[in-house]
């Protein structure tokens, strides 16, 4: 490390946070992003980083996508956050594109500034629109870290905090365990179910097949609205634009956010249905947010809708979804007792090692090797792997290689021997030039 | 109208042709790993798809840009689909090439990504031609229609990608432009994302896909001369001309633009000329003639592929009814003499040379500055003069006793049928043959040492090395999982690919090496 980021890592420590600063050192992962630019961040350093991380999709069409960074710089010209209050060209016109391009049903759009401020409208919505508080939800899920957002999620979060849910507001069910969930929906006293349509933030578990079908049934009978968190899962990457529509289900509330900004201009939205946005005729005063839907915000918003929904980018979302799953089992075959299984929908991944903190030392050593990719938060064996939407064949390879002789590596490190005897010299070499 | 000059529609950019390139990237490399059985099966397919609207299109072409004639049109319609298809079915660009004597090996390298420029003239004739070859080489194609004429062409391009997809050629393999438009073809020629340009058009063109930056094959133009000498099957000749310069209106860059006749069989020629539909100008009519069709000196192209009789009609003159060609006698040839020029209509001057050196040198002056590497035609049955005929052209195919719009173009002679004619160094090209498919396909040559000692290993040209397939065209029950199923049911690892034996082997030594290492690592 050079003295500069050596000093910069410090003032970090110092000014900003000095626990997330220390873990990462720790981890081995010492990344001050410099540069970026399509799928690629350069740190301070110089080095280069293929990002397999893309903040679970917020730069899902690269980083500053020359076609993102000119509309919203065209549109600078004549906008700025705009005023939350009036009626907004730019807002009407996402609002419209996300009813045309949400699963039917869904009528409206409110906008926030970002996921967690959605999905607490979302909850709000369901509530307002059934008259009760009670919330479904999953065990060890993620939603995001406000007020509602983080009772809805593992207690990770909200203990901190002191603000855990209370056990009446918020039941919470293992994922997968159908018969669970339906015994906590047939109660019929829930506002809402909350799904992740896949679990980001522990791994990507594939949901069951029928699984999510059978609750929207379930949540249909005794009037309880499912509210589908398209944050991660949505805006192409499973290869159709919304992940819930790859498992049949018409929800009544889509949350998404993350991609929809472009990675330009902070952005999310909750698309409703007639009878879950009920507040909107009732009392559009309701709920307020002075950034939400900042039509900066519409203008990046505006063009990703318009990207993901070409028939070139989900065309190409199938063809890297199929080329990295041949990839990724040939690369498995080859660590058939660590890399133990692939998670998979289009573009979403999750790669599984058979250690408790695998996937930590995976991403140690792939950044080692030029490829930024992150662990689970609540499954430290399960790396999540997010390629972009819009990568080409070679980047593919890239990847596949790196990955290839970083899980080696991290085999080694974890479960000794030499990864590769003939690639490495008398000892293994973690050193940056391996990446060079 | 938009509330806002920001929601006004942008129509296609620039950003959505590079991921039109982007998307036949990823075709390409799905289509390099079918095989011979599935791709003949998808060119046989596309073949017969646009045979079987080749009518259809013909009429669509002759309305949408008022060129040439319809029943032309629909006999190259079909030769460049099932015709295309016939007749390369049988040459291999898909499995290896051996040559055991000389221990070389050869593996097929498609180009990749085909960007083609189609003209107005031969719109949709072009799009079936180009597309076929790409097809029997597993190159993917974005064509780009002359705006002329890009409703036909984008028609028929989509259709011909519907047939190959249903084929099972991957998604993308065809692609069309539908709203061309200077900046899209710019950035697109301009992209190192594309492999090759395939060019037919006007001059500006053909230009600038050579200075793209990408390799590029081209046509340049043509201005043909037909020599008919003293030896000459006149009535044969005539016939020849008659019918090649009347076809489709003179619209190949491929038809006579000049007869240059021998002294010897002129009044001949002219009675033969006049009983094959040829109107003979009176020096009168060949002045207004010119007027007309080179108004201030440029060729009105307007007049592009238009009948004779209302060409002359423009130029104020009456010719008899079922006149196909008007014939203009040229006071002398040289590219200050408008008439002398091409003319993509049925009008063709008539030079009389006195002796077979004056007519060298007359048929020489009518390539010297346009029309260079392009195409001359000769009716001689003495081969002496045929030979020195072309010794002496500087083009790189002469048709011999057959009309030139079809026989250059070899529709009518053993030369590749084409609707792209390679000018070769005198074109500015580096193709100087008429393009077909080998030209869009590159081979790997592997070869062993010369040393008799030394064996080349007995392979077949059945071998090869299987490709995961990456490629349908996402519709109907789809597999999001892409073969990584949920539920705990995680798919066996995929073999590595089917292998040759010799291949198969030589992993399994390597793995026996590996293991033993390991072994040894493990014992201290």
């Amino acid at each position: 490390m050079s003295k500069e980021k050596d000093d910069f890592i410090a003032r970090s420590k110092q000014f900003w946070n000095p626990g997330k600063t220390s873990d990462w050192q720790r981890m081995g992962v010492d990344l001050v992003i410099d540069r970026r630019e399509a799928y690629y961040l350069w740190d301070v350093d110089g080095r280069r980083l293929i990002d397999v991380h893309l903040n679970g999709g917020t730069y899902s069409l690269g980083h500053r996508n020359p076609e993102v960074v000119e509309a919203v710089r065209e549109g600078m010209a004549y906008f700025d956050i705009g005023n939350h209050h009036f009626p907004s060209i730019m807002r009407t016109h996402v609002a419209e594109m996300l009813e045309r391009l949400t699963p039917p049903g869904l009528k409206r759009t409110i906008f926030a500034s970002g996921g967690a401020e959605a999905i607490d409208i979302a909850l709000k919505s369901a509530r307002n629109a059934t008259k009760r508080r009670k919330i479904i939800c999953i065990e060890r899920c993620y939603h995001g870290h406000t007020g509602l957002a983080v009772q809805v999620g593992d207690d990770r979060f909200s203990k901190l905090f002191l603000s855990e849910a209370s056990n009446e507001n918020v039941v919470k069910v293992p994922f997968n365990d159908l018969e669970r969930m339906l015994e906590a929906i047939a109660v019929g006293d829930a506002a809402c179910v909350i799904m992740e349509t896949i679990p980001a933030t522990y791994g990507f578990p594939m949901p069951k097949p029928g699984y999510l079908k059978a609750i929207k049934a379930a949540c249909e009978k005794v009037g309880t609205l499912y509210i589908a968190d398209e944050v991660q899962t949505g805006l192409m990457r499973t290869g159709e634009m919304w992940g819930i529509e790859t498992y049949g289900v018409n929800p009544d509330i889509l949350v998404t956010g993350k991609g929809l900004s472009g990675g330009i201009y902070p952005i999310a939205a909750v698309v409703v249905s007639e009878k879950a946005g009920q507040w909107l005729s009732e009392d559009g005063f309701g709920h307020m947010s002075s950034f939400g839907g900042a039509e900066l915000g519409c203008l990046a918003a505006a063009k990703v809708l318009e990207i993901c929904s070409r028939p070139e980018t989900r065309s190409q979302v199938h063809y890297i979804s199929a080329y990295l799953a041949n990839g990724l089992r040939q690369v498995q075959a080859n660590y058939p007792d660590f890399f133990t299984g692939i998670r998979q929908r289009g573009v979403v991944m999750g790669l599984e090692f058979n250690h408790d903190q695998g996937a930590v030392y995976v991403m140690k050593h792939l950044y080692q090797n030029g490829v930024w990719a992150i662990f689970s938060t609540l499954d430290k064996r399960v790396l999540q792997f997010k390629p972009g939407l819009l990568i080409d064949r070679e980047m593919c390879d890239e990847i596949l290689t790196r990955l290839d002789t970083s899980v080696a590596l991290a085999q080694a490190e974890l479960f000794g021997g030499r990864a590769r005897s003939y690639m490495t010299s008398s000892k293994p070499s973690y050193s940056r030039q391996s990446a060079a | 109208m938009a509330i806002h000059p920001l929601l006004e529609d942008r129509g296609f950019t620039s950003f959505h042709a590079k991921q039109m390139v982007e998307k036949a990237r990823w075709a390409a490399e799905a289509f390099s790993g079918l095989d011979r059985t599935e791709v003949l099966r998808i060119a046989k397919a596309v073949a017969e798809a646009g045979y079987a609207q080749a009518q259809r299109y013909a009429q669509w072409a002759v309305e949408e840009t008022g060129f040439g004639v319809v029943e032309h049109k629909l006999i190259k319609n079909q030769a460049c689909s099932r015709g295309l298809y016939e007749l390369y079915k049988d040459q291999d660009f898909t499995g290896i090439k051996l040559d055991g004597e000389r221990k070389i090996l050869e593996i097929p390298r498609p180009a990749g990504v085909v960007f083609a420029l189609t003209p107005s003239t031969n719109p949709v004739a072009t799009v079936f031609y180009k597309i076929m070859l790409c097809l029997l080489t597993r190159n993917a194609i974005i064509i780009s229609p002359h705006p002329m004429a890009k409703a036909c062409c984008a028609d028929a391009a989509k259709l011909l990608a519907k047939a190959a997809e249903d084929a099972g050629a991957p998604d993308g393999v065809i692609q069309v432009i539908e709203e061309p438009s200077l900046p899209i073809v710019e950035t697109v020629m301009k992209s190192d994302r594309i492999d090759v340009i395939l060019a037919t058009g006007g001059s500006p063109v053909v230009r600038a896909a050579y200075s793209s930056g990408n390799p590029a094959i081209g046509v340049g133009p043509g201005n043909v001369p037909s020599y008919v000498d003293e030896t000459a099957d006149v009535p044969a000749a005539a016939k020849a001309i008659a019918d090649s310069k009347s076809f489709d209106n003179g619209i190949l860059c491929t038809n006579e633009s000049a007869i240059i006749a021998h002294g010897a069989i002129i009044d001949t020629l002219a009675q033969e000329l006049k009983r094959n539909g040829c109107h003979i100008c009176s020096e009168e009519e060949r002045d207004r003639l010119e007027q007309t069709l080179f108004p201030n000196g440029k060729f009105d192209i307007s007049l592009i592929g238009k009948a004779a009789e209302l060409i002359a009609q423009k130029a104020g003159f009456r010719v008899p009814p079922r006149t196909k060609v008007l014939v203009a006698p040229l006071a002398r040839i040289g590219d200050d003499y408008p008439l002398s020029r091409e003319k993509l209509c049925p009008v063709i001057g008539l030079y009389v040379a006195a002796t077979r050196d004056a007519a060298m040198i007359a048929c020489r002056a009518m390539t010297r500055r346009s029309g260079g590497g392009h195409s001359a035609s000769i009716h001689a049955r003495d081969p002496q003069i045929i030979l020195r005929y072309g010794e002496v052209m500087n083009v790189l195919r002469i048709s011999v006793n057959v009309g030139n719009s079809l026989g250059a173009s070899g529709f009518e002679t053993h030369l590749a049928p084409t609707m792209t004619i390679g000018t070769g160094y005198f074109g500015r090209s580096s193709v100087g043959e008429n393009v077909e498919p080998r030209h869009l396909v590159q081979w790997v040559k592997m070869a062993w040492n010369k040393d008799d000692r030394i064996q080349m290993p007995s392979f077949s040209t059945a071998d090869r090395v299987e490709k995961p397939k990456i490629g349908a065209p996402p519709r109907g029950e789809i597999d999001y999982d892409f073969g990584n199923h949920p539920d705990g049911t995680v798919s066996a690892p995929a073999p590595a690919g089917q292998t040759t034996t010799q291949d198969a082997d030589i992993r399994a030594e390597i793995r026996r090496i590996i293991l033993e290492e390991l072994k040894e690592l493990t014992a201290r």
